[in-house]
């Protein structure tokens, strides 16, 4: 499978474990290999999972990255699931993950992941997007240009557009 | 007026490019209705009952006449001829295709305009007080800050997808004119007592479904601090705000759900890790910013002017107009004017190219080229010298811009209604036509004096039925199409409150009559210079219900036909003669 990886698109053998509605996070058998659990399974079988060494885990989106706090360095990725991409929390996930909890590690955004959310995502912190596989990934990758510079700061850009240049006051724009 | 620099007209031309595009893909099917759907609302484009409708975003209000002159060409070359001013401060088109839409955008962009988040669950257009800069209770101008709040909000990317719509609104007035305690957050720019600057800040006030007033979450933010405390407000809201229930999803209901106490504790602690960094604003920024709303070239003049009440001695209309349209300005010998969009036979907020091309000359000529949207679908010249008055009132006069009824009867706001909204239980402004219509007669309405009267097509409340001295909501019935709601008791401003309904509801027809029954037991219960809100305060709701329900209505066709005058006889002079 393709994904977007630093505005590249990559391939990518990571599988995602999504429970069924008969699956139970703590006797669900993860498979081996290179797997991306949901919190709810590494929060269940923790004993046994940390002893992996190629390990992710996703979080939903009401679920809160602080759960992860103390284990954070242990994963080879993090992954933020958009349930529909109108759903925003994500990206308040994602800040909070890279800002507040300081995970430096691969960001990656999954579920109903668009071309014209890929901006506002690459802002917030994910620098991996597994765009949703009926659509063009060629096609997402414009989504990271359509603009060229912001006003506000988020992890992308540290300082705000009036920190970073030197912007024109009335007597310069008369 | 804020102008663009280079950095901001790029940001506004690059997303005229991506909604292009966006439109592009949308036609060749590349883009489900679905996925289209939050694209085009967050550029303020709406499929509504006859086609596509596109609101155009006015910062807190402030326009030039430049851009209002191309307000008046997208009326002719893309709509039928006029457009509709907001009680957002914003104007909307109702006939666009949307093929035309990306055209409309990049000749906004032209006159460094757009349409960004004027609708969708995002950061709207931020409002503001209409007299800001020239009140003059100012106590700090608000509008840099608004401006400021303004690039900050603009594709915010936490904040794009929220669980709903989110309005700030910004007053600096002791009066607050921008009705904040009614926004997701209002702030009061203030002093303290060192003579510092910083904002109270009321969070999860709303009208809709569940009108709230605002809870202040804090007393003073110092200024430097504002963008990051607001900031760390929305990651809150975005976090924890319900996503299950589109009519709990706002704001306000999360504060209830949390207590104040507990939502201050939660922003207190995001904020803590964002206090003093990058985003603080600095004083250079803030000074650039404030650069554009410093004084225009006022001249030396005093208040005395023996033409002006001389002239007002010999007429009527221009001493009612100088009463209720022109309002007193902080620098001496010039005035604010308030250019009345609410002529009978006209919807509340609609103007036509023709009066917006006049409107621009009229700002040319009297007010520095500057106008204000008010968040009564009003216009306002704020800077206009007294010694004009009786000239920019004749030329307002002949283009139907002077209707001396400002803040009275048939100074209404009203929302679009059942003809143009899918949400709309019930017609609007043909309501607000009738009751126009009934209470025509301006010696009566001046007699009546303040009173807002505002009408919302359903309980969503774009109308802000919930803070009309009365107000007036379509609501579901069975068997009938069209029935109202009527309130009384609700009031904007530093003594707001939520109006209570006074019974059974009407008929369309019926309206105007339980109106003018309000207004009697007013007329009998008042007490000196007392308004209509300060009665019903006094005495309660109890006389007004009594009086109302005490007879009964005819039927909606009874109603209909019996379009009596009820104004009494000694209005009825030959100048005021009523049209029905």
């Amino acid at each position: 499978m393709k994904i977007i990886k630093n505005k590249v698109i990559v391939d990518d053998d990571w599988h995602v474990l999504r429970l069924n509605e008969q699956e139970a996070a703590d006797n669900i058998t993860v498979a081996s290999g290179k797997i991306i659990v949901p919190l709810k399974v590494w929060l269940a079988q923790r004993e046994t999972l940390q002893q992996r060494s190629d390990l992710g885990v996703w979080l939903s989106s009401d679920e809160r990255p602080e759960a992860l706090k103390n284990d954070l360095q242990r994963f080879s990725v993090i992954a933020v699931d958009f349930p529909k991409f109108a759903d925003g929390r994500g990206y308040s996930v994602a800040y909070n993950l890279r800002v507040h909890l300081g995970y430096t590690g691969e960001l990656r955004a999954i579920g109903d992941v668009l071309r014209d959310q890929l901006f506002y995502m690459q802002r917030v912190g994910f620098d991996a997007f597994a765009p949703r596989p009926d659509r063009h990934i060629e096609d997402a990758l414009k989504g990271f240009s359509d603009f060229s510079e912001v006003y506000q700061a988020s992890y992308d850009q540290k300082s705000p557009l009036f920190r970073r240049v030197q912007r024109k006051g009335r007597s310069a724009i008369g | 007026m804020y102008r663009y620099d280079e950095y901001d007209q790029q940001i506004v031309d690059e997303r005229v490019i991506q909604y292009r595009d966006q439109v592009r893909r949308r036609l060749a099917g590349e883009l489900t209705e679905d996925e289209f759907l939050p694209l085009r609302l967050q550029n303020g484009l709406y499929m509504q009952v006859h086609g596509y409708m596109l609101r155009i975003a006015v910062p807190y209000g402030l326009i030039s006449s430049k851009q209002m002159r191309m307000f008046a060409h997208i009326a002719r070359k893309y709509d039928r001829g006029y457009g509709h001013f907001t009680t957002r401060q914003n104007i909307q088109f109702n006939w666009l295709r949307l093929e035309d839409t990306p055209a409309i955008l990049a000749d906004l962009a032209s006159v460094e305009m757009h349409a960004i988040q004027t609708s969708g669950n995002c950061i709207r257009n931020i409002t503001s007080d209409e007299y800001a800069g020239v009140a003059q209770d100012e106590v700090v101008d608000p509008r840099p800050y608004a401006e400021i709040l303004r690039q900050w909000s603009t594709f915010h990317p936490e904040f794009a997808f929220l669980p709903r719509k989110f309005k700030i609104a910004i007053s600096g007035g002791k009066e607050d004119r921008a009705a904040i305690t009614a926004h997701d957050i209002g702030l009061s720019v203030t002093k303290n007592a060192q003579g510092e600057i910083g904002f109270r800040v009321l969070v999860g006030g709303g009208l809709g479904r569940t009108p709230i007033i605002g809870s202040e979450i804090c007393d003073f933010v110092p200024w430097q601090h504002i963008v990051t405390y607001v900031e760390s407000i929305l990651r809150i809201y975005n976090q924890y705000g319900r996503r299950d229930n589109k009519y709990k999803a706002r704001i306000k209901i999360l504060v209830k759900a949390l207590g104040i106490d507990e939502f201050r504790r939660q922003v207190e602690e995001d904020w803590a890790a964002s206090k003093d960094g990058p985003g603080t604003l600095t004083a250079e920024e803030l000074n650039r910013v404030a650069s554009f709303f410093t004084d225009p070239d006022y001249e030396s003049l005093t208040d005395h002017n023996s033409d002006l009440n001389e002239f007002k001695a010999d007429n009527r209309s221009f001493s009612n107009w100088m009463q209720r349209n022109v309002k007193p300005h902080r620098i001496p010998g010039y005035a604010i004017v308030v250019l009345s969009l609410k002529k009978l036979g006209v919807a509340p907020g609609d103007a036509t190219a023709e009066q917006m091309d006049k409107i621009a000359d009229l700002a040319e000529r009297y007010s520095f080229g500057e106008l204000r949207i008010t968040h009564k679908q009003n216009l306002v010249l704020a800077d206009v010298k007294q010694a004009d008055l009786i000239n920019l009132w004749k030329e307002a006069s002949a283009s139907a811009l002077a209707t001396p009824n400002i803040g009275l009867l048939t100074d209404m706001i009203s929302c679009p209604g059942a003809e143009f909204c899918t949400l709309a239980n019930a017609r609007s402004i043909p309501l607000a036509e009738l009751i126009a219509e009934r209470f025509d007669n301006l010696d009566f309405q001046h007699d009546i004096g303040d009173i807002e009267l505002n009408i919302s097509g359903c309980m969503n409340a774009c109308g802000q039925n919930h803070i009309g001295n009365i107000g007036i909501t379509g609501v579901e019935k069975k068997n009938h199409d069209e029935w109202y709601q009527v309130s009384i008791g609700g009031a904007k401003g530093n003594n707001s409150s939520i109006g209570k309904i006074i019974g059974p509801s009407f008929t369309f027809n019926q309206v105007p009559e339980a109106i003018d029954r309000l207004l009697q037991v007013y007329l009998r219960e008042r007490v000196e210079a007392e308004r209509f809100i300060d009665t019903v305060r006094r005495i309660g709701h109890e006389p007004f219900k009594e009086h109302v329900y005490a007879t009964s209505f005819g039927t909606d066709q009874e109603e209909a036909a019996d379009k009596k005058s009820v104004v009494p006889a000694q209005y009825s002079v030959p100048f005021y003669s009523p049209r029905f």
